[in-house]
């Protein structure tokens, strides 16, 4: 899942806290926009459609799209829309179906 | 429960001008923005960021400060974070902060929540490693996050603006594939003589050639039968020049052909919109104060009509003006003097629209993609199911969610909405007038039980106090 990614911080941001994507540890800039500190640290796919199970990743970082969904809490939400938290706990969404209310 | 004069939605120039214009004029407003800072979407972050990335980002960029400076003023409430779902009776907004559902009360309400980029639908557009030209914008806005190694896609200003950003970054791209052709361009000719009264933007667009010119990065002019290849991600792009064939290996691919009004909110209310063909998208109706159909909502910036930031923020002052006037904090003959001064601004702003949208019209293999192409993001929805809809009797938007979910995913068709429309009205030859677009309820968001539940609780507890 953790690839040599092409993003990069500019100026990198000295507090980074732990934060655990799926089955991996990682320390990312506390505050900084998930979608884009999850980028740069590497992971891709975010996640994988319900209908045909294709890898899919942030597709437009401002919350339109739906393409950075995550689960975190039990609850799918967009990776784009959150800011990094000390001990964030980030899954993939199930293959099921995006429940809206 | 907040209770005001006026509830603006989005924090855009449209949006903040609006909001210090009405402020001053005595009326009581409330700003919602999904984002955690004021700005938009040109001026994303632009407190934070202009600190320590105006190099990079430029003057224009800057330009922002005054706009958000001016939201501290004591009549102006900023709620950042503040998703809107749900809009009714012209005057009632329901969005969600922190977590927690909550209600707000306007006599008046304007819309200024901007534009989205068009949808540009390609074979592969779907991989991993593939965005919008303006995600890779809003990570260097918003995060100083640089994307390295990347090939730009499409067409219009906005590309060129976001390549030559990339550059002073130290990212610069491998390429642009460039969809405008020669034709394109001579046809645009006829509008020159229009588009020299914003001749500062012609300016700015050679500047910015000039610029990518010095950088050495590789133009690709005219590209067609665009392909993004790979199988779990982005590995290259094809496309053609001519009829040479043309292959670049890339893990990012940035897309951009222009940007169309975000119409979510104003459709959710019913607010009827017109084919705009020389933008080649739909737009709300409004008056020249930027009312709608619904008296009580107005609606300003590219979420009315694509005009940029600085035709945004005039609109934005036009509408508060009328705003005012409906809620007597203007006389008709001051809001008229003030108006004439906006308008003429507005105008100059916009002469040099119709040379740029001839100029770098749509990329014509994703207006008319091919079968197998994705046109639904979420519901993987090709554009050959879109043509079997139209050939089984679907005719219009609505129907095509019945015949394959089209648009029925978490986006709401914000990514499909436009191409359903496209093919189906080409399908069917039928006009888009005609063939319309999808008709959208709310949630404009997805709203989880806990955030409604929060909601209700609280608005209960304000019904005891
Ligand atoms: C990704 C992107 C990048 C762009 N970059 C540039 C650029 O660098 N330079 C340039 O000249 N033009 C740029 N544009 C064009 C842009 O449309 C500008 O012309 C300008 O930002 C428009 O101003 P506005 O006030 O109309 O809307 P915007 O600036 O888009 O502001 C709209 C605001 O509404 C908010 N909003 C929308 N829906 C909701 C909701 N349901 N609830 C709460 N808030 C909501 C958004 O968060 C946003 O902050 C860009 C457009 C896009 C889509
Ligand atoms: S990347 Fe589009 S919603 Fe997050």
């Amino acid at each position: 899942m953790k690839t040599d990614s092409p993003f990069r911080e500019i100026d990198p941001q000295s507090d980074h806290v732990l934060v655990r994507f799926e089955e991996e540890d990682l320390m990312l800039p506390l505050g900084e926009n998930l979608a884009g500190a999850l980028l740069v640290a590497g992971v891709m796919p975010f996640r994988h459609t319900p209908v045909s199970g294709a890898p899919r990743g942030p597709f437009c970082m401002m919350g339109a799209c739906y393409d950075c969904l995550v689960l975190i809490d039990g609850m799918t939400v967009q990776a784009c829309m959150l800011q990094v938290a000390e001990g964030m706990k980030v899954g993939m969404p199930s293959a099921d179906r995006v429940h809206d209310v | 429960m907040y209770n005001v004069d006026l509830i603006i939605i989005g924090a855009g120039p449209a949006g903040m001008s609006a909001a210090r214009r009405a402020a001053e004029l005595g009326i009581s407003v409330l700003i919602l923005d999904e984002q955690p800072v004021a700005g938009g979407q040109i001026y994303r972050n632009v407190d934070r960021a202009s600190a320590v990335r105006s190099d990079i980002l430029g003057k224009e960029y800057t330009h922002g400060l005054a706009l958000t400076k001016g939201l501290h003023h004591d009549n102006i409430t900023l709620l950042k974070g503040a998703v809107v779902w749900q809009i009714e009776e012209g005057t009632r907004v329901a969005f969600t902060q922190n977590g927690t559902g909550a209600l707000a009360v306007g006599k008046r309400i304007l819309l200024a929540t901007g534009a989205l980029e068009r949808p540009m639908p390609l074979s592969g557009w779907t991989l991993p490693g593939v965005m919008t030209a303006g995600a890779a914008q809003i990570l260097l806005k918003q995060s100083g996050i640089a994307c390295q190694g990347a090939v730009l896609v499409g067409s219009g200003p906005l590309l060129y603006l976001i390549a030559t950003q990339m550059v002073r970054a130290g990212v610069p791209p491998l390429a642009l594939i460039e969809t405008q052709t020669t034709r394109d361009l001579l046809r645009s000719m006829r509008h020159l003589g229009g588009a020299l009264r914003g001749w500062p933007y012609l300016v700015k667009g050679l500047r910015m050639l000039w610029e990518l010119r010095r950088a050495g990065i590789p133009r690709h002019v005219g590209a067609t039968g665009i392909t993004i290849e790979g199988d779990q991600a982005a590995q290259a792009i094809s496309f053609y020049i001519g009829k040479s064939a043309h292959r670049i290996e890339c893990d990012t691919v940035l897309l951009h052909h222009g940007v169309i009004p975000n119409t979510q909110a104003a459709r959710s209310i019913d607010i009827p919109h017109l084919w705009d063909a020389a933008q080649n998208c739909f737009v709300p109706e409004c008056d020249a104060w930027g009312r709608s159909a619904v008296a009580t909502v107005f609606i300003a910036g590219d979420g009315a009509g694509i005009g940029g930031a600085k035709a945004a923020a005039f609109a934005g002052e036009i509408a508060a003006l009328e705003i005012a006037h409906d809620l007597e904090g203007i006389s008709r003959p001051d809001r008229d003097a003030a108006a004439r001064k906006l308008r003429k601004h507005l105008a100059i702003e916009c002469a040099a629209r119709p040379f740029i949208d001839a100029a770098y019209p749509p990329y014509a293999g994703a207006i008319a993609p091919q079968d197998a192409t994705i046109i639904c993001r979420c519901e993987e929805v090709t554009a050959g199911d879109i043509r079997r809809f139209a050939g089984l009797g679907c005719l219009g938007p609505n129907q095509a969610k019945a015949f394959g979910r089209s648009g029925m995913g978490p986006c709401q068709g914000r990514y499909c909405g436009l191409s359903v429309s496209q093919i189906l009205a080409t399908a069917n030859n039928i006009s888009l007038d005609d063939t319309g677009y999808y008709r959208i309820r709310p949630p404009l968001k997805p709203v989880t039980m806990g955030e409604l539940a929060a909601m209700a609780a609280s608005e209960i507890n304000e019904v005891k106090e």
